[in-house]
């Protein structure tokens, strides 16, 4: 039972490490896809079927995406040049972030047995406030509806910046002239 | 006249990957699509729901685009289309939202909640399943349309077609 999980948490690992270590970028892309196809497993193992679902179907959209953009372009990784000052502080800072994490965790409640205080209201009374069988959907669409169309507001802004940026070229003609000097002035 | 003309660039052969592909995808197109909606509408019944369901349908249009050509993609469902939707889809969010406002609070489940384990119950739950999913669906492949047509020089060429 315990056994399966840790085999993908090791599978997981040993893709990320590859992902950063290859040179070929096609295959850095296909092991950073190992690592996501391997949290969705783990999703099941939690016992969250939503969110294996969700992490499977955008860990297809997202490596379509990167697929179709490593094939067209020249495949190598940039040539890399030891840097010892970034290495150092960088070994300093994740020090400093796992000495900070055992300051906290140690008070943090055993995994798989959480505090029970307001989730504990949901599940015993959330089939019969909200009538939706999915005890999921009860809480991101009732009890906490306003986080989702937080959710919402962030994908939608996030599509206007993607067409903004990636448009090359403006509404307006080339050979019309601007109406009004607004910028630095040359 | 618009049916004849893509029933020609399906059977083209110097548009999109190979007849396989274009067989299989054929198939497998009208499922996705399918599946995709069976996810978004029984949502507040079995797991699944808005988000996962629209990416789903997002898949459905990306696998359409890159098995017959971007062009046929685009006469299906154009960038213009597709952020009309992906606005109609939060405008809807939004509405069911300040309806709510009007009997209680903002997001108020005010449909009547029905039995439950039936494809009509949950309130409002299963209408804001299927916001969010046309709201996702058509955002995600809003975005492929982007990185595939935007940054490439279009010339009067091809505009004039």
């Amino acid at each position: 039972m315990t056994a399966l999980p840790i085999i993908i948490l090791i599978l997981m690992i040993a893709g990320a490490i590859v992902a950063v270590e290859t040179k070929n970028m096609l295959s850095a892309v296909i092991a950073a896809g190992v690592v996501g196809f391997g949290v969705s497993v783990l999703f099941l193992f939690l016992r969250a079927p939503d969110i294996a679902i969700t992490q499977v179907i955008v860990e297809v959209l997202s490596l379509i995406i990167l697929i179709r953009v490593t094939t067209n372009t020249d495949n190598e990784a940039i040539e890399k040049r030891i840097d010892n000052f970034a290495n150092i502080t960088g070994l300093i800072f994740v020090g400093l972030f796992i000495a900070f994490c055992v300051w906290a965790f140690v008070d943090m409640t055993p995994f798989g047995n959480p505090l029970m205080r307001v989730s504990q209201h949901y599940l015993s009374a959330g089939l019969k406030e909200t009538g939706a069988a999915n005890i999921v959907a009860a809480v991101i669409l009732d009890y906490r509806a306003y986080d989702t169309l937080g959710e919402a507001v962030v994908i939608f802004t996030s599509i206007l910046g993607a067409f903004v940026i990636l448009r090359k070229h403006g509404k307006k003609k080339l050979v019309e002239k601007d109406t009004e000097e607004i910028g630095i002035p040359e | 006249m618009k049916k004849k003309k893509i029933e020609e660039m399906v059977h083209d052969e110097n548009l999109g990957m190979t007849l396989i592909v274009k067989t299989v995808a054929r198939m497998m197109i009208a499922m996705i699509l399918l599946f995709g909606f069976y996810i978004i509408i029984y949502g507040h019944l079995t797991p699944g729901g808005g988000f996962a369901g629209g990416v789903i349908l997002a898949i459905a249009y990306t696998l359409m685009m890159l098995a017959f050509s971007r062009k046929l993609a685009l006469k299906k469902l154009n960038n213009f289309w597709a952020s009309i939707w992906d606005n109609l889809g939060m405008l809807a969010f939004i509405v069911l939202g300040f309806i709510g406002l009007n009997f209680g609070y903002f997001m108020f489940n005010f449909i009547w909640h029905g039995t439950p384990f039936h494809l009509v119950s949950a309130g409002f739950i299963p209408l804001a399943n299927i916001a969010i999913g046309v709201k996702v669906g058509a955002a995600l492949y809003a975005i492929f349309i982007g990185l595939s047509i935007y940054g490439r020089i279009i010339t009067t060429e091809e505009e004039t077609k």
